[in-house]
């Protein structure tokens, strides 16, 4: 455990500048952000760093956040150091009328299926990526299911509504 | 992609061209729901096509309707032939997120559980692997060992093969006299037998040239597909969870993680072999640790979190405030911090992983599972090509895909 949170932070604000933002470390991950467009710079630099290297993918997904204008999608990388041992998550965020992010195929084989598994379910379009297209839906689907506008439950059921798990409403 | 292959045959000859083989979905030698569209060059595979998604459960999104015990039995159906790993990993996500410091008993019973599960499920994949290689006769000496993992499952939490076994926390109960004994019975009669399996495959002349080569994968490309678990392991990389970020105090406990060298079929079955011998030691170390907690833990099989646990029946029937935090539980009203958090348990085929995102409500704002199998069956394609039809079969096999975890 030679590579601590403060040095991967370091070394990324020195190559990245203001361009990488909001460190925080929930539970000990050293979380931050960067703009979708460097979303590929980072995670080359990240990857070829002799100190950082951070050379395996493990995990790639996306969240709907539905309130935050602009940057309603968030597309999340987990990164793993295998050598230090060492785990971050990297964000980008993205705008939901134009969700294209850069894919990240050309430096990991496995973000093939997790790219198109994330473009499945929320609709984020890699843009390079050698085969996006449905994985787990049907193809004949013409929306993104994993979305918050679309409800799991029957919308005509008053007692399934937001405030019934703790989300608005006035039962808290 | 044809009329090039064979060039010593006559021109316009039917050898000549590629045929399309649609393996799948409900293939009988293909063990779960899986499509294949193969290109096939007579007996050899040119290419293939794999289609993911027949039993599609949407569990992500169910997941964010649902509470945190509501979730359990969703995992228990990811990779149904070692349950107990996904039920714990996801309680163990739980209690991160919650703040829950587990008793050391709890640790150690959890750590016999999944280390049960994990000889269930390589006992299944290796069995399998020689079924298809054409010896039956190994899968009927094990499957008989894992009926006994199923009677230990079910004297522990009452169900076999979906378990939703345990709480946040902890379990529902303490392992039973006869859980006990019947897990004594298994670390005593086990060993015999997976000697015998050994015997009748490991440096047998069949499976040894059906197996060696077949399906290698380099150690960078393991990498690369993101493969863990047994698979990468038998590629040469010594990545185990159990060992880089332990759990449930698995630092505690002395073993050894075995690598193969060139991840071949053969490797792989070889690396799933030593794993069940090592589990079977961590096992009877868990027992022993067990046996040496004296005084007031000696009996002790949750954490002491009302807010989270169920209180117990009888409780319930005769005091108020039990019946009050029964249904505060039941019905979800329990409170969750807001948090971000990724925690993984090395599961039966690689590492398993809970993306997990609150917001303070009584669902998960986001719940994501890093299943393994999805991650490396993408790999498949690569492993195969060049390959006989019939060692496609035995990849597969020897991959450990559970269609449950693939499609979630």
């Amino acid at each position: 455990m030679s590579l601590t949170n403060e040095q991967i932070q370091l070394k990324l604000q020195e190559k990245f500048g203001e361009q990488v933002s909001n460190f925080s470390e929930p539970f000990g991950m050293l979380t931050f952000e960067a703009p979708k467009e460097q979303n590929l710079k980072v995670l080359q630099f990240l990857y070829d760093d002799e100190e950082l290297k951070f050379r395996f993918l493990t995990d790639l997904q996306a969240v709907h956040y539905p309130n935050d204008k602009g940057r309603e999608l968030a597309v999340v990388y987990h990164l793993h150091n295998l050598v230090d041992n060492v785990r971050i998550r990297f964000k980008v965020f993205t705008n939901i009328n134009t969700p294209d992010v850069f894919t990240a195929t050309q430096l990991f084989a496995t973000a093939n299926w997790m790219e198109r598994e994330t473009y499945d379910f929320f609709g984020v379009n890699f843009v390079g990526h050698p085969n996006l297209k449905r994985i787990l839906n049907v193809d004949e689907m013409d929306y993104f299911p994993m979305r918050k506008e679309f409800p799991l439950e029957d919308q005509t059921r008053i007692d399934k509504d937001d405030e019934m798990f703790g989300r608005g409403g006035s039962i808290n | 992609m044809s009329d090039v292959q064979n060039i010593l045959l006559p021109e316009g000859s039917i050898e000549k061209k590629t045929i399309t083989l649609n393996v799948g979905p409900t293939h009988p030698a293909t063990h779960g729901v899986f499509q294949n569209i193969m290109e096939m060059d007579g007996e050899r595979v040119m290419s293939a096509e794999s289609t993911v998604g027949y039993i599609h459960r949407a569990f992500e999104k169910l997941a964010e309707r649902r509470p945190l015990y509501q979730i359990t039995p969703i995992t228990d159906r990811l990779n149904y032939c070692s349950s107990p790993i996904n039920n714990i990993g996801w309680h163990l996500t739980c209690e991160k997120l919650l703040g829950i410091q587990t008793p050391k008993r709890v640790d150690y019973l959890r750590v016999i559980l999944m280390e049960l599960a994990r000889i269930a499920d390589h006992l299944i994949c290796n069995s399998i692997v020689g079924v298809d290689t054409g010896a039956f006769s190994g899968f009927v000496y094990l499957m008989e060992y894992r009926e006994l993992i199923y009677e230990i499952y079910e004297e522990i939490c009452g169900s076999r093969l979906t378990t939703n076994i345990g709480r946040i926390g902890g379990f529902e109960r303490n392992f039973t006299p006869v859980a006990w004994q019947k897990l004594k019975k298994f670390i005593a009669e086990y060993p015999k037998a997976l000697k015998e399996f050994e015997n009748l495959f490991t440096r047998n002349r069949i499976f040894m040239d059906r197996t060696i080569g077949c399906g290698p994968i380099s150690a960078e490309r393991a990498l690369n597909y993101g493969f863990t678990g047994p698979n990468l392991r038998a590629a040469g990389v010594d990545y185990d969870v159990r060992v880089h970020s332990p759990y449930s105090s698995y630092e505690d406990f002395d073993f050894i993680v075995p690598v193969g060298t060139t991840g071949d079929t053969y490797d792989r079955y070889l690396v799933r072999n030593v794993e069940m011998w090592q589990s079977l030691s961590i096992i009877e170390q868990a027992v022993q640790k067990i046996e040496n907690i004296k005084g007031a833990d000696a009996e002790v099989y949750h954490a002491n979190v009302p807010e989270y646990y169920l209180p117990a029946k009888q409780d319930v029937y005769s005091s108020m405030e039990a019946l009050i935090w029964h249904f505060k539980i039941i019905m979800g009203e329990i409170e969750m911090p807001k948090g971000e958090l990724y925690h993984s348990v090395e599961g039966a085929n690689g590492e398993l992983g809970y993306y997990f995102i609150s917001d303070g409500g009584r669902t998960p704002y986001r719940l994501h599972f890093r299943r393994p199998c999805f991650i490396y069956y993408q790999a498949y394609e690569e492993l195969i090509k060049g390959s006989m039809l019939s060692d496609a079969i035995v990849v597969m096999s020897s991959l450990n895909l559970i269609a449950g975890e693939l499609d979630a």
